[in-house]
């Protein structure tokens, strides 16, 4: 078999066992398996900016928050239909990333970091203090369950929330698979490798990796919006530095610069965290540090540069 | 006629010391022009002040008589003043023939297309095999920049730099490091140049230098020492005392000018 039709093989089988999913396991489970897809989405939007661009994150977190609010606001005031939500959630996210980006893109590497650092951290205190929009650290409650699409019931069963959720996700994922195969795409790579050659070549660099961090900030606002869709509760502890973190941590388990590893590393993030971690009383933090230990010393590139015989092979003829 | 380059005046100063100081040039349109100099001359900083890599602290760069002085780096490039590196500068980690479609599609005004595949777009994909075939690259172009040899990446520098379709083409010391094969077929290359596309070269290899300019400028600490052709350049006393360092190496530690 050649390796697409590998790679066929692997989305299709990965494909049925989502769907198939919510006939075999519980309902705490499959509400399990529907945080892990969130959290692949925000680990996509921390990867096209650590990962693709080359501007290593920790401020999506504000972004998710973003939208997670938005989504809570837009849902108990104006439409509790999915889609809708979605898109507003998703530009209110752009939005923020846009009046806040310029002031990260100043600085690169580890200035870049810690300004984002501090724009994650800005945006979880002003969670807690703004009442008036946020209701404070009491958390935002009272969500109304979404609807998919306008006439449909709403989805209260967490198997059909979890169906609404993946259908979101494979959306946004083909959208950044497209995005990264277009000419944008190579130019946000051309900024990681060698952005001064970039811009020698005649691309004004600063205004790509801008828009690089809008769009990250788009995925991230509609990740709180599937954030709430899921839990209809939203609180500032939902956006504070652990998910920031564990985003980060997610991309660099699954490989910094794969999408498919970002959201592999996310399932497993969660999972320890959610699901493992309640079976060993709340020492989910201490497996997660674990598995990082464990992962950056024997896969230094993580699961995503694991490389097969056949891929290997495929390197050597290029090479 | 206007000149294709014009330096007037140039000067970069790094606190005390005169990188580029004072330097006047004029290149006209389709000409091979070198620029040649001992170590510490001043080349490369006078390359990037034109490039606008750095701002001159004083003096003008003119671009077909246009001054460019102020003007940023990725517009002079639209403008089509275009250079290569001294020390390959690529993209490593990207196929050789993504380098040069970065080039292709900047020059094409697609690189802000965000829908449309870049593999499916046949005219880049085809325009950027041409420019690898045309280096000698053209088997190459599976390979990961990373992993071609020091030549080849000198070869696929000099694509990328193509690939903007330049009216003048900066080449600092392209034939660095190179084989006498691969320096023989990089003169080729530039010979065959359009004859409009006007070349700006530095390079330390003086027989590649005089068997490709016709105009060649000789640049002494900082300072600019006379521009002649070939001949009257290897015919000049001040440019052997230069070279060989006849009495002026000390200048190189003297503070400032009296």
């Amino acid at each position: 078999m050649s390796p697409t039709v590998v790679k066929r093989v692997v989305v299709a089988a990965t494909l049925v066992v989502l769907l198939a999913l919510p006939w075999v396991v519980n309902a705490y489970a499959i509400s399990t398996v529907s945080r892990m897809l969130v959290f692949a989405v925000l680990a996509v939007s921390v990867n096209l900016l650590t990962g693709v661009t080359g501007l290593p994150t920790l401020g999506q977190s504000a972004y998710f928050g973003v939208g997670a609010y938005t989504g809570a606001l837009v849902a108990t005031t104006l439409t509790d239909v999915g889609p809708v939500q979605l898109v507003i959630c998703a530009a209110a996210g752009a939005l923020a990333a846009a009046v806040t980006g310029p002031v990260a893109m100043r600085a690169r590497g580890v200035p870049f970091l810690m300004i984002t650092l501090a724009i994650g951290e800005i945006a979880y205190v002003a969670a807690g203090r703004l009442d008036f929009i946020t209701r404070g650290t009491d958390g935002f409650s009272g969500i109304p369950p979404v609807v998919p699409l306008p006439g449909m019931e709403p989805l209260r069963l967490d198997g059909l929330v979890y169906y609404y959720v993946l259908a979101v996700f494979l959306l946004l994922f083909a959208i950044v698979a497209v995005l990264l195969r277009s000419p944008f795409g190579l130019a946000l790579r051309g900024i990681r490798d060698n952005e001064a050659r970039l811009r020698a070549v005649g691309y004004p660099t600063t205004a790509f990796a801008l828009t690089s961090y809008c769009i990250a900030g788009a995925l991230a606002g509609a990740a709180g919006s599937m954030w709430t869709a899921t839990q209809r509760f939203v609180a500032p502890g939902d956006m504070g530095f652990q998910v920031a973190a564990l985003a980060l941590l997610a991309v660099v388990i699954g490989g910094v610069g794969s999408m498919w590893g970002a959201c592999v590393g996310a399932a497993l993030v969660v999972l320890i965290r959610d699901y493992l971690g309640g079976f060993l009383a709340g020492q989910g933090p201490l497996l997660l540090g674990i598995l990082f230990v464990v992962v950056v010393y024997t896969l230094p590139h993580g699961l995503a540069g694991v490389s097969w015989p056949r891929r290997r092979s495929r390197e050597e003829v290029s090479a | 006629m206007t000149p294709a380059l014009e330096v007037r005046a140039v000067s970069q100063h790094f606190g005390q010391l005169k990188a580029v100081d004072e330097v006047t040039l004029s290149v006209a349109p389709g000409t091979r022009h070198a620029v040649i100099g001992p170590n510490g001359a001043g080349k490369s900083t006078l390359f990037a002040l034109i490039a606008g890599t750095l701002r001159a602290t004083t003096g003008h760069v003119l671009l077909d008589g246009e001054d460019v002085t102020s003007v940023s780096e990725h517009r002079r490039v639209r403008r089509g003043i275009v250079r290569t590196f001294q020390h390959s500068s690529l993209f490593l980690s990207q196929t050789v023939l993504d380098n040069v479609l970065l080039a292709a599609q900047r020059r094409a005004g697609a690189s802000w297309s965000m829908l449309r595949p870049l593999r499916k777009r046949r005219d880049l994909v085809g325009e950027g095999q041409a420019l690898l075939e045309q280096v000698g690259l053209g088997e190459r172009h599976r390979a990961r920049a990373g992993a071609l040899s020091h030549g080849e990446r000198r070869q696929l520098e000099v694509a990328v730099a193509l690939g903007c379709r330049p009216r003048v083409v900066m080449l600092d010391e392209p034939a660095a490091g190179m084989s006498p094969a691969e320096t023989a077929r990089f003169s080729r290359l530039v010979t065959d140049l359009p004859s409009d596309v006007t070349v700006l070269l530095v390079e330390h290899d003086l027989d590649v230098v005089f068997g490709l300019a016709d105009t060649v400028s000789v640049l002494h600490l900082g300072r600019h020492l006379l521009t002649g052709t070939p001949t009257e350049v290897k015919a000049s006393e001040e440019v052997q005392q230069a070279y060989l360092g006849a009495a002026d190496t000390s200048e190189l530690f003297r503070e400032t000018a009296p």
